[in-house]
């Protein structure tokens, strides 16, 4: 870790001339662009994977140039603008999906300090104190492009996709809110490029004396925080199990309903830079950013010059796969079961969580009899609360002869329990007319 | 810090200072003034919308990047967000009407609101004329958000706690007045259903037909039971039971 100069502060920002600038900005929007076209084969062909059939595969070689070769169909498809449609909404919405989920990628750290014509300059289109801040408030917009286009339509299913991914946006992102707060309280700090670089060196734990080095991830550090966080993030950009507002089956497509040609092609667009920007994000997060993961971090280069936007995209990459997978593995749930596991798990778990890490990072200044006083006093309350929560007591069950007894006069007759219905003479007589069956026998004899 | 918090500590306006103000502050009046002139709710709602991001901008070209991303998050993410969530309930076509039911009352409105705007402009503007702002550099030493935590969590932190709990008790005594109590003795499931429906007093089987058995086909003509009553329970609540007589059953004669 003594290569840790590479990375970038906040004072290394702000000062590229305007061709770099423009480069970084082109760089990515060209990485969104690509994902996207990547990322659509990639799950085509996943998906095809786990359900045993080959996926995209006639369009150039593995089938690479399939979503290419959509994107141009659907360019020369009609436009349709429903006439029930508020024009300009309609038009606007998936534009504003777009720019919300690309604008995402310029405060995503893709690498350290390297040396492009003689400047040195961070892999990063820019940084600010509130870097994290701005991604929110661009998820928190990119809600407006589903409602409004869901309400712009005019018709009843992209209505109803609509309110529902307002009502389960909304929803989450306090979730992801709370769960980034580890994150803060850890790094101390907003900015992108500063937590991926608070992520770099492993940190010292400190367990009743005795010091261990732990590692430097907060996925690791803050597994419940980077759980919450992924769940999160999987409601935010409606992806299955989580894609209700789009939900085929009863929705039809939601909010997207009406939309076709270009417009279409926008929102897909749009879904596919957000997984994208999100698991971009996460890896800067809790996943270490740009940094090698262990094996290869033992080489001492591997941080440094053009290499880690290499391990940056390999673990982007996995985490577009993990997407995927959640989408060939897992129904879809139902809204109320979206909801509560929203407000009634998530949102919780993340509260208990933040109090139990704050008071944890609060101890570890304290001495060590103070620090065993609050370890007693803990564990005391929770033996309280274990001794005193209200228990209930089963009941035995009646039995079904009770139950039969118990029942008031004047009931619906019921057979007796212990009824014995006689075979019929005309099934006994049928069976013994069949003729054998031709199947060779006993191979299949246990099934039936 | 950044590029931002340096231009405004300068105290002086500087060019890109300038140009995102002259460019947002028109976008964030015409917000305003769309937001009372627009006939539908949505739009209302999406111009306070371009208003609120007006004013987070300008938060961050003030040196204040936390407080801006928190106005576009909190405001524009959230708030108005449950105003469209409620405003699409209404319906598509719910506009208001243009007709004046206060006589007057459009010009009254225009001529008090320009005067407010005016009286507070100059108050404003005579106010701040030729002070110099100070302070900002040491505010922000430790970084914005930095010293906006050290704030809430030091000289704050009881107004702070005072604010969120009048919050919560707000949200509880909404989710109390809006809570349909159903306690769980109430909720019948499906076995207590199912005894229900076996309990005496309670036929479990299907309602008859109305007609069966009958000499009319009629919904109003009742199903006779296997002992020859009519059954009450085969015609629907509204129908008064109706038993054609002998004369109504006979063959009127019109037949071939």
């Amino acid at each position: 870790m003594k290569l840790l100069t590479q990375a970038p502060s906040l004072t290394d920002f702000g000062h590229d001339p305007w061709w770099l600038i423009l480069g970084k900005i082109v760089f990515a929007f060209v990485v969104a662009l690509l994902g996207t076209l990547l990322g659509v084969w990639f799950e085509r062909r996943v998906v095809g994977f786990m359900q045993v059939r080959p996926g995209p595969n006639q369009l150039g070689p593995f089938g690479l140039l399939q979503t290419l070769a959509d994107g141009l169909k659907m360019a020369f498809k009609e436009d349709i603008l429903p006439k029930a449609a508020d024009k300009v909404i309609y038009f606007f919405a998936p534009a504003i999906s777009v720019i919300c989920a690309v604008t995402a990628l310029s405060v995503i750290p893709f690498g350290p300090m390297v040396s492009i014509f003689g400047h040195q300059t961070p892999l990063q289109v820019t940084d600010v104190p509130v870097a994290v801040l701005v991604v929110l408030a661009l998820s928190s917009m990119a809600v407006y492009g589903i409602v409004l286009a869901g309400w712009a339509s005019g018709s009843t299913y992209p209505l109803l996709g609509g309110l529902r991914s307002s009502a389960q946006l909304i929803s989450y992102e306090v979730a992801l809110g709370l769960s980034i707060v580890a994150v803060f309280m850890l790094a101390g700090t907003m900015s992108t490029s500063e937590i991926v670089a608070a992520q770099g060196n492993g940190i010292t734990l400190n367990f009743f004396g005795a010091e261990f080095d732990g590692p430097g991830w907060y996925a690791v550090l803050l597994f419940p925080s980077f759980v919450v966080f992924f769940v999160s993030i999987v409601g935010e950009t409606n992806r299955p199990p989580f894609d209700l507002p789009e939900a085929e089956s009863e929705l039809v497509a939601g909010f997207m309903t009406e939309y076709s040609s270009l417009k279409f092609a926008l929102i897909m667009l749009s879904e596919y830079v957000a997984m994208v920007t999100m698991s971009a994000f996460t890896v800067t997060l809790f996943l270490g950013g740009w940094y090698a993961p262990w094996p290869i971090s033992i080489w001492s280069g591997a941080n440094s010059g053009w290499w880690p936007l290499l391990w940056f995209f390999g673990k982007v990459v996995l985490l577009v796969f993990v997407f995927v997978w959640l989408r060939g593995t897992l129904p879809r749930l139902r809204y109320d079961q979206l909801m509560r596991f929203g407000w009634k798990v998530l949102i919780p778990v993340s509260l208990v969580w933040i109090v139990f890490l704050a008071g944890w990072l609060k101890m570890q200044d304290f001495e060590r009899n103070d620090r065993l006083i609050v370890f007693g006093i803990v564990g005391g309350l929770a033996l309280i609360a274990a001794l005193f929560w209200p228990s209930r007591k089963a009941r035995p069950k009646p039995t079904l002869a009770e139950q039969v007894e118990n029942r008031p006069q004047g009931s619906f007759p019921l057979p007796p329990l212990d009824l014995q219905v006689p075979p019929s003479p005309r099934t006994r007589r049928m069976v013994a007319e069949r003729e054998p069956a031709n199947a060779p026998a006993g191979q299949d004899s246990e099934e039936v | 810090m950044t590029t931002s918090t340096v231009l405004a500590a300068a105290g002086a306006v500087s060019g890109g200072e300038a140009v995102t103000f002259w460019i947002l502050a028109p976008l964030a009046l015409a917000g305003a003034i769309g937001m009372i002139a627009a006939r539908n709710a949505v739009h209302s709602a999406l111009w306070l919308v371009l208003t609120m991001l007006s004013l987070g901008v300008f938060y961050v070209l003030q040196a204040g990047p936390f407080i801006g991303m928190v106005q576009i998050i909190v405001y524009t993410g959230a708030i108005m967000m449950l105003f469209l969530f409620v405003l699409m309930l209404v319906g598509r076509d719910a506009s208001d009407s243009l007709i004046e039911v206060l006589r007057g009352q459009r010009l009254a409105a225009i001529g008090l609101g320009v005067g407010f705007a005016g009286l507070l402009g100059s108050g404003v503007y005579r106010a701040t004329q030729g002070s110099t702002p100070v302070g900002l550099e040491q505010a922000n030493a430790g970084g914005n958000v930095q010293g906006i935590a050290r704030l809430l969590f030091t000289d704050y932190v009881f107004a702070f706690e005072l604010t969120a709990a009048l919050l919560i008790t707000a949200t509880i005594g909404g989710m109390i007045l809006a809570h349909v109590e159903r306690r769980k003795e109430d909720k019948r499931d499906q076995i207590a259903t199912m005894k229900a429906r076996f309990a005496p007093g309670n036929y479990p089987g299907p309602k008859p037909g109305p007609g069966v058995f009958a000499t009319s086909s009629s919904v109003a003509t009742p199903a006779r039971l296997p002992d020859g009553r009519l059954s009450d329970r085969s015609t629907p609540d509204i129908l008064p039971v109706r038993e054609l007589t002998a004369e109504e059953t006979t063959l009127k004669g019109t037949e071939k």
